[in-house]
């Protein structure tokens, strides 16, 4: 094992977010208070309790679940497409390092952001509204696992990308959608029965719940079927860039 | 496994297909030799920037093998890989890291511990140190050449391979890259370049192959191959013409022109002596005069453009 080329993939990775730290941590911090001012505190206060938790309190997993998604599909795309664009991958390419390492490299380097990403939300919805986490350690497992798993996406979306715009286009036209569809913002079993079974076809739905459990000890499905999906989704982007790293597939001629 | 006189790099056999269906390569069999420095020459879209990237892992060979001092460059990629020191040819940068940042990166990916040392050192060399700092979008076209080469030395290879460094460099900063390569080759390190410019092949190499259309064409020392076709030619442009060439003069390999106005002598640079005083003497005993002369010489030039041409 390459250790030394971990470490200074890794490290790269995360020098570019600390160049702009500031932008980093401010942008979320803005968008979440936005975020309580307008559903916590306007809408919020109008709205009942969901299975005896205040609807302020109700979001807040979800929207960290919301920013964590995106930010580990973005930062993960990126992390990858870039040099694939402006050709700096011959380094990496030409170097003795394994894909394993490679992809540790940078997605552990995305997944570094959306974790602390995660908890700079989390502290910042602490500032609005009272909430608790039941069971912490679970919490932190399905951020990280959350955010490992689409980072690993994120990464197979900056390898399949052939155009800023194809970078842009999936976390927008599939991803968003499936978050606000996923339940972030209210309970599944507020839906009409038809809705309801759709929603069940949406992986993020299990995300959501499986996280939203961790803090409140509820959710519309079990635990062990959210932690189950995760890891199937999981499994599935790994299998997908083994398959990108054996092929060469957009990597290599 | 590997000894002094086994080749570093063996290619046997190596075909690539791309995507397209085109054929880059056709069958390569090259060996490069231990400590030299290699010189491939070919025209644009040769098969050069394809072998090289084969040899280094960034295109996959569709078929036939390459070892790099005795590690086959699939299996046992990271032996071979770790040896080998790439400038390609293509600048490709991350604008926004300083100059040592990037080499110091480089040497990470590499698998190697740290040294400041070896890093300033090869700065220097480059002239690269007093920009250490700067972010590479700041460096002129030549610098950021410099810095692919700070890069892929900053592992310390013991194969380096220069995919046209000197294309947009300046004729100063050239010769100073000559000068670089010939210390490395002092050092040890097996240099394989890539150019157009046929004199740098001729200045530098000590082996020149000459590839196109995805064939090796030709593997020589570079000495044997100008002395093989490195004859040169006498021209002496006559006062007046000559109707024929004197009978005393008939021992001598001249050719006289249609116009009977130019004079042609051809010798060998390499005998001992080239018979041009005592020619030039028994001309002007002859009583015939010229008003100018000069000599022509084979170039690797003129080589490369006639294997090329044949197999056009
Ligand atoms: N990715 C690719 N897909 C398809 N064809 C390619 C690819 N890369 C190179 N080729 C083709 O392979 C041939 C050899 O290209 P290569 O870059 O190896 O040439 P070269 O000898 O380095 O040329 P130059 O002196 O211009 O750099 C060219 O005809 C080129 O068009
Ligand atoms: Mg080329």
């Amino acid at each position: 094992m390459n250790l030394q080329a971990v470490r200074t993939l890794y490290r790269f990775e995360l020098s570019r977010w600390f160049r702009t730290l500031v932008q980093s941590i401010l942008s979320p911090v803005i968008s979440t208070s936005l975020y309580f001012v307008v559903f916590g505190a306007a809408i919020g206060s109008r709205m009942a309790e969901i299975d005896g938790v205040s609807y302020g309190a109700f979001i807040v997993p979800g929207l960290i679940m919301l920013s964590v998604l995106t930010e580990s599909i973005g930062n993960a795309s990126f992390g990858i497409y870039m040099p694939r664009y402006n050709g700096t991958i011959y380094e990496v390419l030409s170097a003795p390092v394994s894909y394993v390492e490679i992809v540790t490299g940078y997605v552990g380097a995305a997944a570094t952001k959306s974790v602390m990403l995660g908890l700079i939300i989390l502290a910042t919805a602490s500032l609005f509204v009272d909430f608790r986490i039941e069971h912490p350690l679970w919490m932190m497992a399905f951020l990280v696992l959350t955010s490992v798993t689409f980072c690993l996406f994120g990464f197979i979306l900056g390898i399949w990308a052939t155009g800023w715009e194809k970078l842009q286009i999936v976390p927008i036209m599939i991803i968003t959608p499936l978050t606000f569809l996923g339940g972030s913002f209210y309970s599944i079993n507020m839906l009409p029965p038809f809705w309801q079974q759709l929603s069940l076809f949406n992986p993020v739905v299990y995300l959501v719940n499986g996280f939203r459990w961790s803090f409140y000890g509820k959710a519309d499905v079990s635990v062990a079927l959210s932690l189950g999906m995760t890891l199937l989704f999981m499994a599935i982007c790994l299998a997908v860039i083994a398959w990108v790293f054996r092929t060469g597939y957009r990597l290599k001629a | 496994m590997a000894t002094p006189d086994q080749p570093i790099i063996a290619v046997s056999g190596l075909v690539k297909t791309y995507a397209s269906g085109f054929q880059a390569l056709k069958g390569i069999d090259l060996d490069i030799r231990r400590g030299e420095i290699f010189a491939l020459l070919g025209p644009n879209g040769a098969g050069k920037t394809t072998l090289i990237s084969i040899i280094c892992g960034i295109v996959r060979p569709t078929a036939g093998r390459v070892t790099v001092d005795g590690h086959d460059i699939v299996r046992d990629y990271r032996a071979a890989r770790s040896l080998i020191g790439l400038v390609p040819q293509e600048l490709t940068t991350d604008s926004f890291e300083p100059v040592a940042a990037t080499a110091r990166f480089s040497r990470g990916l590499f698998g190697k511990a740290p040294d400041p040392r070896h890093i300033e050192k090869v700065l220097r060399e480059l002239a690269l140190w007093d920009k250490r700092d700067t972010q590479i979008l700041a460096l002129s076209g030549g610098m950021k050449r410099r810095v692919m080469i700070a890069k892929a030395l900053a592992h310390e290879p013991r194969i380096l391979f220069l995919d046209e460094p000197t294309a947009g460099v300046d004729v100063e900063l050239r010769r100073e890259m000559w000068d670089m390569v010939r210390r490395l080759r002092s050092e040890g390190v097996t240099i394989i370049l890539t150019t157009h410019y046929i004199e740098e092949a001729e200045e530098m190499a000590d082996r020149v192959g000459v590839i196109n259309h995805g064939e090796i064409i030709m593997v020589e020392d570079k000495a044997s191959l100008m002395r093989k076709l490195g004859s040169r030619q006498l021209a002496l442009q006559l006062s007046s013409p000559l109707a024929a060439i004197p009978p005393a003069l008939a021992g001598r390999k001249l050719e006289l022109s249609a116009d009977g106005l130019q004079l042609l002598y051809t010798f060998d640079t390499q005998a001992e002596t080239t018979g041009i005083a005592s020619l030039l003497r028994e001309i002007r005993d002859q009583g015939i005069d010229f008003r100018d002369l000069r000599t022509t010489e084979t170039s690797l030039e003129d080589i490369f453009v006639s294997l090329v041409g044949q197999r056009r």
